[in-house]
C-alpha cells in the first residue's frame, strides 16, 4: 500500500493543530499529535462518511473520548472538507464553535461532546447497540487516552460492549505512555492494557500506531471478528513529529510560542 | 382518597402503555428492575430493555448515545445513584448535549425506610435542577404520575422523574388536568400557602384540613414541577396570603423550598418556613417512623403554618 498520501494528510493535520493551538495560546498539543495518524487513517480511509452529508444515517461515527485532543479532529474534518481550515484557527476563543473540548452542536462531524474523560467510550456503546438495535450498518469508533484508562467508568463500558456483543465497535487506544504527571506508571499503571481489555471480552490488536499499514489492518481485523468489539492498543509517541515535543510529558497541555511554532509547523515541512 | 399506589408503580404501568405505540422507546436499569418497575417493561418487551449491571454511570453514558442515536431512553436505578453517583455524567453526555434521557430515578427520600442513609438521598432535586435545560419532576401521586411521564416520555430532552418507594394515597382523578410547568392549587387559602412536592402533597393536604378547624385558612399547592417552576404560581401565593410554607421530602438546602425562595426574594419577598430534611443524614427505620422523627409529616407542616400565622 502506498501509504504516503495518508502520511502527508496527517502531516498536514499536525501543522493545524501546532497552529491552531499557538493561536489560541492554550491547547493540547501532546496528545493531539500522537493520535493524528490514527484519526487521518480514520477520516481519510476507514470510515464511511461524507463531508457534504454529516447526517446522513448509515455512517460510521468516530467518538473523540479523549477529548482534550480536539484539535486533532477539528483539524482532520477541516482537511477532509467539512469546513475550511482558516475556521478553527479561532479554536478556544470566545464565541468560536471551536471550543476547548469539542462540542457536538458547535462543529459539523462532531459526533459527541466530550472532554470528561470515560464518557466518550460510554456514549459509543449506547451509539453501537443503537445501531444493532435498528440494523443500521454504520460503525462506531472512539479514541482513548492511555491516562483517561484509569477511569473507572471505562471498564463499566467495557464489560457492556462484551455483554452485548458489539462487533460494531472499535476502541482505539493511544498509548503514549504519558499524562499531565508523568508516565502512567509512576501516576497509575494502566499495564497490561492488553491483557485488561482481553480478561474484559475483546478482541484486542497491538499495532505501531503511526504506521499506516498497521492501522489499517487492524481495522480490517476488526471488520471481521465477529460477536466482539475490538480494542487497538496503538503505540504512539506523544508530541508524534515535532521534535522538541516527541515523548514530553510536558507538552500535554501547553501551547508552543512564536519561536516554537514556526520550528514544529518547519519541521513537519509546512509553512509558517 | 382511598387507594395508596407508589408511583413507582404508576411508572412501570405507563412504560408498559407508552411502549406499545413508541417503537423507539428503550428502557434501561441497574441491576434493580424489579425495584424501579423497569421490569414489567422488560417483560412486555424484552427487545428494547437492556440491564447495564450495577454500573450507574455506564448507565447514564450508553443512555446518552442510544438517545443521540435517534431512540427515547427511560433509564432507572435508585435516586441515590442516578442523581449521585452519576451526577457528572448525567451532566456532561446528557444535559449539554441536550439528549433525550429521561432520568426516572426511584427510592428517593426517607420513605426508603429500613435500607438506612446510605440509600436516603436528599440532594437529587437540588443536584439535577442545577443542570442547564433539565425538567425536573416529582409526583405525589400515582394518577398525576402517569400523567406528567406520558407528558415528560412524550418531548424532547432531558428529564429527572423523582419516584418513591412507598405506596402513597391517590388524589387526582383520571380526568384532572396535571401539566408539566403548571402548579395545582388544590385547596385555596387566605392565610397561608404550603407549597409542597411528592408525597408531602397528601402530609399538607391533611394539616390544611386540621389547621381549618383552628380557623385557619391554608392553601395548598402541588408543585409536581420544580424546574420549570411555575412562578406565577409562587409569586400569586406570595401577594395571597403574605406567608409560605413549603414541603419536600429532600434537604431544605437546594430543593423546593430554595426554589421558592429564589422566586419570592426578588418578585414578592415573604416569610417562608421550610419543611423537609435539615442538613442531616437518615437511618434505618419504618418510613412513618422516619418521617416522624425527621420532621416530614402534617404535623410538622401544622407546626410551621402557626409558625409564620
Amino acid at each position: 500500500m502506498d501509504t504516503k498520501y495518508f502520511a502527508d494528510v496527517a502531516a498536514r493535520v499536525r501543522i493545524d493543530v501546532i497552529k491552531a493551538i499557538y493561536h489560541a495560546g492554550s491547547g493540547h498539543p501532546g496528545g493531539s499529535l500522537s493520535a493524528a495518524d490514527i484519526v487521518t487513517a480514520l477520516y481519510f480511509k476507514e470510515m464511511n462518511i461524507d463531508p457534504k452529508n454529516p447526517d446522513k444515517p448509515d455512517r460510521d461515527k468516530f467518538i473523540l473520548s479523549k477529548g482534550h485532543a480536539g484539535p486533532v479532529q477539528y483539524a482532520a474534518l477541516a482537511e477532509r472538507g467539512y469546513y475550511p481550515v482558516e475556521d478553527m484557527m479561532s479554536l478556544r476563543k470566545l464565541g468560536s464553535p471551536f471550543q476547548g473540548h469539542p462540542n457536538m452542536h458547535k462543529v459539523p462531524g462532531i459526533e459527541m461532546s466530550t472532554g470528561s474523560l470515560g464518557q466518550g467510550i460510554s456514549v459509543s456503546v449506547g451509539m453501537a447497540l443503537a445501531n444493532k438495535i435498528d440494523g443500521n450498518p454504520g460503525r462506531i469508533y472512539t479514541l482513548l487516552g492511555d491516562g483517561e484508562i484509569q477511569e473507572g467508568l471505562v471498564w463499566e463500558a467495557a464489560m457492556s460492549a462484551a455483554h452485548y456483543k458489539l462487533d460494531n465497535l472499535v476502541a482505539i487506544l493511544d498509548y503514549n505512555g504519558l499524562q499531565i504527571d508523568g508516565p502512567n506508571e509512576k501516576v497509575m499503571t494502566v499495564a497490561p492494557v492488553d491483557e485488561k481489555f482481553r480478561a474484559f471480552g475483546w478482541n484486542v490488536i497491538v499495532i505501531d500506531g503511526h504506521d499506516f499499514e498497521e492501522i489499517f489492518k487492524a481495522f480490517d481485523q476488526a471488520r471481521e471478528c465477529k460477536g466482539k468489539p475490538t480494542a487497538i492498543i496503538a503505540k504512539t509517541h506523544k508530541g508524534k513529529g515535532v521534535s522538541f515535543m516527541e515523548d514530553e510529558a510536558g507538552w500535554h497541555g501547553k501551547a508552543p510560542n512564536e519561536e516554537q511554532a514556526k520550528q514544529a509547523v518547519e519541521e513537519l515541512g509546512g509553512e509558517w | 382518597m382511598t387507594d395508596k399506589i407508589a408511583t413507582r408503580a404508576a411508572y412501570g404501568k405507563t412504560l408498559v402503555k407508552l411502549g406499545e405505540t413508541d417503537k423507539d422507546l428503550i428502557v434501561m436499569d441497574a441491576d434493580l428492575s424489579k425495584s424501579t418497575m423497569t421490569a414489567e417493561f422488560a417483560k412486555a418487551y424484552p427487545e428494547r430493555f437492556f440491564n447495564m449491571g450495577i454500573a450507574e454511570q455506564n448507565l447514564y453514558g450508553t443512555a446518552a448515545g442510544l438517545a443521540l442515536s435517534g431512540k427515547t431512553v427511560c433509564a432507572s436505578t435508585f435516586a441515590m445513584f442516578a442523581a449521585g453517583r452519576a451526577f457528572e455524567i448525567i451532566r456532561n453526555s446528557i444535559g449539554y448535549t441536550g439528549a433525550n434521557v429521561k432520568v426516572c430515578a426511584t427510592h428517593a427520600g426517607i420513605t426508603v425506610g429500613e435500607d438506612g442513609a446510605s440509600h436516603q438521598t436528599f440532594e437529587d432535586i437540588a443536584l439535577m435542577r442545577t443542570i442547564p435545560g433539565m425538567t425536573v419532576v416529582n409526583p405525589c401521586d400515582a394518577v398525576s404520575a402517569e400523567k406528567l411521564l406520558e407528558q415528560v416520555i412524550g418531548f424532547k430532552g432531558p428529564a429527572y422523574v423523582r419516584l418513591g418507594r412507598a405506596a402513597v394515597p391517590v388524589f387526582y382523578n383520571e380526568e384532572d388536568s396535571v401539566t408539566i410547568g403548571k402548579a395545582n392549587v388544590l385547596r385555596e387559602g387566605r392565610d397561608v400557602t404550603v407549597i409542597a412536592t411528592g408525597i408531602m402533597v397528601s402530609e399538607a393536604m391533611m394539616a390544611a384540613s386540621q389547621l381549618a378547624e383552628e380557623g385557619i385558612d391554608v392553601g395548598v399547592i402541588d408543585m409536581h414541577t420544580i424546574k420549570p417552576l411555575d412562578e406565577e404560581a409562587v409569586i400569586n401565593a406570595a401577594k395571597t396570603t403574605g406567608k409560605i410554607v413549603t414541603a419536600e421530602e429532600h434537604s431544605v438546602i437546594g430543593g423546593l423550598g430554595s426554589a421558592v425562595a429564589e422566586v419570592t426574594s426578588k418578585h414578592c419577598p415573604v416569610r417562608i418556613e421550610m419543611v423537609g430534611q435539615h442538613d442531616t443524614y437518615g437511618e434505618s427505620g419504618k418510613p412513618e417512623e422516619l418521617k416522624e422523627k425527621y420532621g416530614m409529616t402534617a404535623a410538622d407542616i401544622v407546626k410551621a403554618v402557626r409558625e409564620v400565622y
